[in-house]
């Protein structure tokens, strides 16, 4: 059985350790923060705020407390705010330990492509491409496969991409695979998922 | 030096022209001018530049700016939740410069800081980096991009005294520094002016000396994603 989205995210939330510091991303990302148990994680939120609380109880929301997904939250004790060159100076400064994002496409080399489509709507890469050069380790959490079963994980990006060789770990319904210097390696797979399936499901090289 | 001034359309006169470029703090609606944005709006200047991470909303922000035309480029790192901006971009009325975040934030703070240009490795191998100057720095490659120098700052502050020495409140402080900074003239407006003397000099997250004329005002502060969670039963 592949894991699904909120087994993705307990998976994920086993990559961090005591005492990091760690941006979430938007999607099965947001559901880390359910696992990670006794663990001292302190949540950073691009718009300007480290220590992230969960969304407040209906009356508490508060329109000068949001989320990089422009979602209502709350603060904790130990919230503290700063301005959005701050906020990008700890990123860019290697002061957050880690990123976990979704993607389109991860290459074999760790190119990762998560903010456009050409020819479909172009929103734009708000910090991602901030996040991806300049974290400790970047952890992809997505599909193995698209819609339409064609592997998400491949040799060359397809879609523009968001950095180059910045992917770390690649976390998908089937397993885990390390972007290696030579290659991906498969780390674990999901329950029932063997070896040969995330080769068959994969087309970038694994070594 | 007198710099509180009675509304936003007064402070903003004389400042406004058309073609300009001007930076806007916020962060979404979270943050946002809300005022002098309607003052620019009843002013019908227009080709304007805007330099503000997001494009508001349909009807809000700076997406009141956009129903009457009056913006021709914007700089943002994301502009998802409009569907005019979206409109006008597609028919080719409207242009975007599409900055990553923190590269905005920096541009808008090395603007104000007087550095015209500094290396970061962020967008490095991708399309924003095409055309821009590389560099080498201890083994990895770095781009180079460009502070920006405004022509103006519109930005929002929770309190100011009234030299301008001014407080944010949680999350709406965002861009509204940086942006602030990197303006020939900025002009803030607030929930409330309060005497000098009354904020507590260490407390100040943004001296007044970056702030030219000052307003206070009702803000509506929209909530664009309202999210909330249950209470447990007792």
């Amino acid at each position: 059985m592949p894991w699904d989205r909120n087994q993705m995210a307990e998976r994920a939330a086993k990559e961090l350790e005591d005492g990091m510091y760690v941006n979430l991303g938007i999607g099965i990302p947001t559901l880390v923060a359910n696992y990670v148990g006794d663990k001292d994680i302190t949540l950073q939120s691009e718009n300007g705020m480290l220590g992230m609380g969960p969304f407040p109880f209906e009356g508490d929301e508060d329109p000068d407390l949001i989320n990089a997904g422009k979602q209502t939250i709350t603060e904790l004790r130990r919230t503290a705010y700063f301005d959005s060159a701050q906020s990008f100076g700890m990123i860019r400064g290697g002061k957050i330990a880690a990123a976990i994002l979704g993607a389109m496409e991860v290459s074999e080399k760790g190119d990762l492509a998560n903010w456009m489509i050409p020819g479909k709507l172009v929103k734009g890469m708000g910090g991602a491409m901030d996040l991806v050069a300049g974290v400790g380790r970047v952890i992809v959490v997505m599909d193995h496969t698209n819609k339409h079963g064609d592997s998400k994980v491949l040799r060359e990006c397809t879609l523009p991409l968001t950095g180059k060789g910045v992917v770390d770990l690649i976390i998908t319904n089937l397993g885990v695979l390390e972007v290696g210097h030579k290659g991906l390696h498969i780390l674990e797979t999901a329950p029932g998922v063997t070896n040969d399936d995330i080769r068959a499901a994969t087309e970038g090289a694994i070594v | 030096m007198k710099k509180i001034y009675d509304n936003a359309t007064e402070a903003l006169d004389g400042l406004l022209s058309d073609d300009m470029l001007i930076a806007a703090g916020g962060f979404g609606l979270c943050g946002i001018p809300e005022l002098l944005i309607d003052a620019i709006v009843a002013s019908g200047v227009k080709d304007l530049t805007f330099a503000s991470n997001n494009a508001g909303v349909d009807g809000f922000g700076l997406g009141k700016l956009l129903d009457t035309r009056q913006i021709r480029k914007m700089m943002s790192s994301y502009v998802g939740e409009n569907d005019e901006f979206m409109r006008q971009y597609l028919s080719g009325e409207l242009e975007i410069e599409f900055n990553p975040q923190g590269t905005l934030a920096e541009r808008m703070r090395a603007g104000g800081c007087g550095i015209p240009g500094f290396y970061t490795k962020t967008g490095v191998g991708t399309q924003v980096a095409e055309g821009k100057e590389h560099k080498e720095f201890r083994g990895e490659t770095y781009v180079l991009e460009e502070g920006i120098f405004a022509d103006l700052s519109i930005v929002k502050a929770w309190k100011a005294d009234e030299t301008g020495n001014c407080i944010f409140r949680k999350t709406a402080r965002n861009f509204n520094p940086p942006a602030a900074m990197c303006g020939k003239v900025c002009v803030m407006e607030v929930e409330e002016i309060v005497p000098v003397g009354s904020l507590e000099p260490d407390h100040i997250h943004l001296p007044g000396i970056y702030v030219h004329r000052l307003i206070q005002g009702e803000h509506e502060k929209r909530i664009e994603q309202r999210t909330v969670r249950q209470k447990e039963q007792a």
